[in-house]
């Protein structure tokens, strides 16, 4: 046991690291786990780097633990652009700051909620009892990725740790909520996935003709509202429209 | 001249299954989960851009081993062709090379066909495609809709709309652009950014390969055969970014090469990174053809593009077949294949 977590100590890297992917990307890592504190990082130097962008950086790519940096290695050097990033860490203080917290509707109900009762089922839950407690979360914002607009949201009671399905299910429809390792996501593509569909929202996190086709950040709060089947249909229609339906909360 | 033409456009009479509009990429979005999509071989799709005068990243089709029949409509459209050793025909009769700039006459059918190896190419018309663009691109992402027409793969009657540029007709000529001239078997790579997934004997594994193309194998993901390779310290890791010729290395040890069209995130280690110059090399791989990998620093890789950018900045030369300034209706009554001959030796 000593010498295993011997190792194991020896073995932890020091943060951050600065991985290649290739030579026209720089992985900043801050961490190889799902933390605020670490997000917290990533975005702070995202948001240093995004308001004075080194020459030859293209863009920036947040995740949960680490900035993916794209550049342009025939206008900046990999050691230059490294120099700028330390320098902007040790000139960023790591806000505790919140970002906003945005009230997001939802419908558990039939035709949307396709797994809820397996997930209830799963996590030894009565139905409502698993929708209460989805709800009632204020989940993180770590990210985007995977599809346009689709969010990586954390701080999932422990009730709600579900593992991932061993087999994909059918893809579930646009805008469905889902769960799994103990994360949620709203996903706005149809997609196959090894996740369990909860419920739905009428809300498009993306929408190319709006003004602002993306209007939620990484480091801002989420809260799930439930709403019945015939107000989703009300309110899928003003997003359809363009309207975001998503609410701040004033908290 | 053609009397008034009302609008220049070019009309597919026929396209095989993924087949594309795409310019440089759609950038700058990626942190909202949206991918670049872009060329599979970004080197010939900005030689034949710059072989009509286009800007390197201008908007061209990407064609695909199930070919592409086109014609012109309203006006003669200045075209050029360059990628994988396609067989490449005006009106039925063979062209002597796939790299060719040509001008398309109306109701003149340009046919692109599989050839001897490659496996894309790339059709570029001189001056600007009228398509709508999505975030700045006219880049198609098929699995999300983005781009392109409707978002879709191109097919059978689609027309597309041109803005020609002012050029003047050209006469048809091979395109010089040695840095085509790829041979599949060696692929370089930069290793990480979670190299340290896995042990020594299995980065030498990765390395010596023999790797093979499989059949699994389009816009968003190379399935590559060869040795298992086994992780040291698991297969799950918190999703972080994925580059363009990221190699991940899911649970079953059976790396997956991510190209163009790929997801924006992803939570397998990937063991190494494909480098820029030899992203089109790979692409360009058919299935079944072996390589193998070779680790490369940073500044090696840099080195490549640099030599790349620099091939690519002197400009691409075109030879033209026959030095005359004959419509290509009188050309093609001529011997084309003599012509070439006198021309110069064939690639």
């Amino acid at each position: 046991m000593m010498l295993q977590s011997g190792a194991a100590l020896a073995a932890r890297p020091a943060y951050p690291r600065f991985l290649d992917a290739g030579e026209t990307a720089l992985v900043v890592e801050f961490g190889d786990v799902v933390d605020p504190a670490i997000n917290a990082q990533v975005l702070a130097l995202d948001a240093a780097l995004r308001a004075d962008p080194p020459k030859g950086a293209r863009e920036f790519v947040p995740t949960y633990r680490s900035l993916m940096i794209h550049y342009e290695p025939l206008e900046i050097e990999r050691a230059e652009l490294i120099r700028i990033a330390r320098q902007a860490m040790a000139a960023t203080t790591v806000s505790a700051t919140e970002g906003a917290t945005w009230i997001l509707p939802c419908c558990y109900e039939p035709p949307f909620a396709e797994d809820l009762d397996e997930a209830a089922r799963l996590l030894k839950l009565g139905r409502d009892e698993l929708v209460a407690l989805h709800a009632a979360a204020t989940l993180r914002v770590y990210m985007y990725g995977f599809t346009p607009g689709q969010l990586y949201l954390g701080g999932l009671p422990r009730e709600l740790a579900i593992s991932r399905r061993p087999e994909p299910r059918p893809p579930h429809p646009a805008g469905a909520v889902l769960i799994a390792g103990g994360l949620c996501v709203v996903a706005p593509f149809v997609m196959p996935t090894g996740w369990y569909v909860l419920g739905s929202t009428p809300e498009r996190l993306y929408a190319p003709e709006r003004q602002n086709p993306f209007f939620i950040q990484p480091g801002d709060n989420l809260r799930f509202e439930p709403v019945d089947a015939a107000t989703f249909r009300g309110l899928e229609e003003r997003t359809a429209r363009g309207e975001i339906v998503a609410r701040k909360s004033a908290a | 001249m053609m009397s008034a033409p009302s609008e220049a456009g070019l009309r597919i009479i026929s396209a095989g299954p993924g087949t594309t509009l795409q310019d440089a990429g759609r950038h700058f979005y990626l942190r909202f989960g949206i991918t670049a999509a872009g060329p599979m071989d970004p080197l010939a799709h900005a030689t034949a851009n710059l072989a009509v005068g286009n800007a390197p990243g201008a908007t061209a089709l990407e064609v695909t081993l199930g070919g592409i029949e086109v014609t012109a409509e309203g006006r003669p459209l200045t075209v050029a062709v360059a990628g994988g050793d396609f067989a490449v025909s005006l009106d039925g009769r063979p062209l002597p090379s796939a790299n060719v700039l040509l001008t398309l006459e109306p109701d003149a059918v340009l046919k692109i066909r599989a050839g001897r190896s490659g496996a894309w190419c790339y059709l570029a018309i001189a001056g600007r495609l009228d398509v709508a663009e999505v975030l700045g691109s006219h880049a198609t992402h098929t699995r999300t809709g983005f781009g392109g027409i409707e978002g879709r793969a191109i097919g059978a009657d689609d027309r597309l709309r041109v803005e020609p540029s002012g050029a003047a007709a050209v006469p048809l000529g091979l395109i010089a652009a040695p840095w085509l001239d790829r041979p599949p078997g060696i692929i370089r790579v930069v290793l990480g950014p979670q190299d340290d997934y896995f042990a020594e004997d299995q980065i030498a594994a990765f390395r010596d390969g023999p790797w093979r193309v499989s059949t699994k194998a389009d816009r968003m993901a190379f399935f590559i055969d060869g040795p298992t390779l086994t992780h040291a310290r698991g297969y799950n890791i918190v999703s972080d970014g994925i580059a363009m010729g990221a190699i991940q290395v899911p649970g079953n040890g059976r790396p997956i090469v991510l190209m163009a069209d790929r997801q924006s995130t992803g939570g397998y280690p990937k063991i190494a990174t494909v480098i820029g110059p030899d992203l089109g090399r790979l692409a360009q791989t058919r299935a079944g053809t072996e390589f193998r990998f070779e680790i490369v620093s940073v500044e090696q890789a840099v080195a490549a593009r640099r030599a790349e950018a620099t091939a690519l900045a002197s400009g691409v030369a075109v030879e033209p077949l026959v030095r005359t300034d004959f419509t290509s209706e009188f050309l093609l009554g001529l011997n084309l294949i003599d012509g070439v001959v006198a021309a110069g030796p064939l690639r």
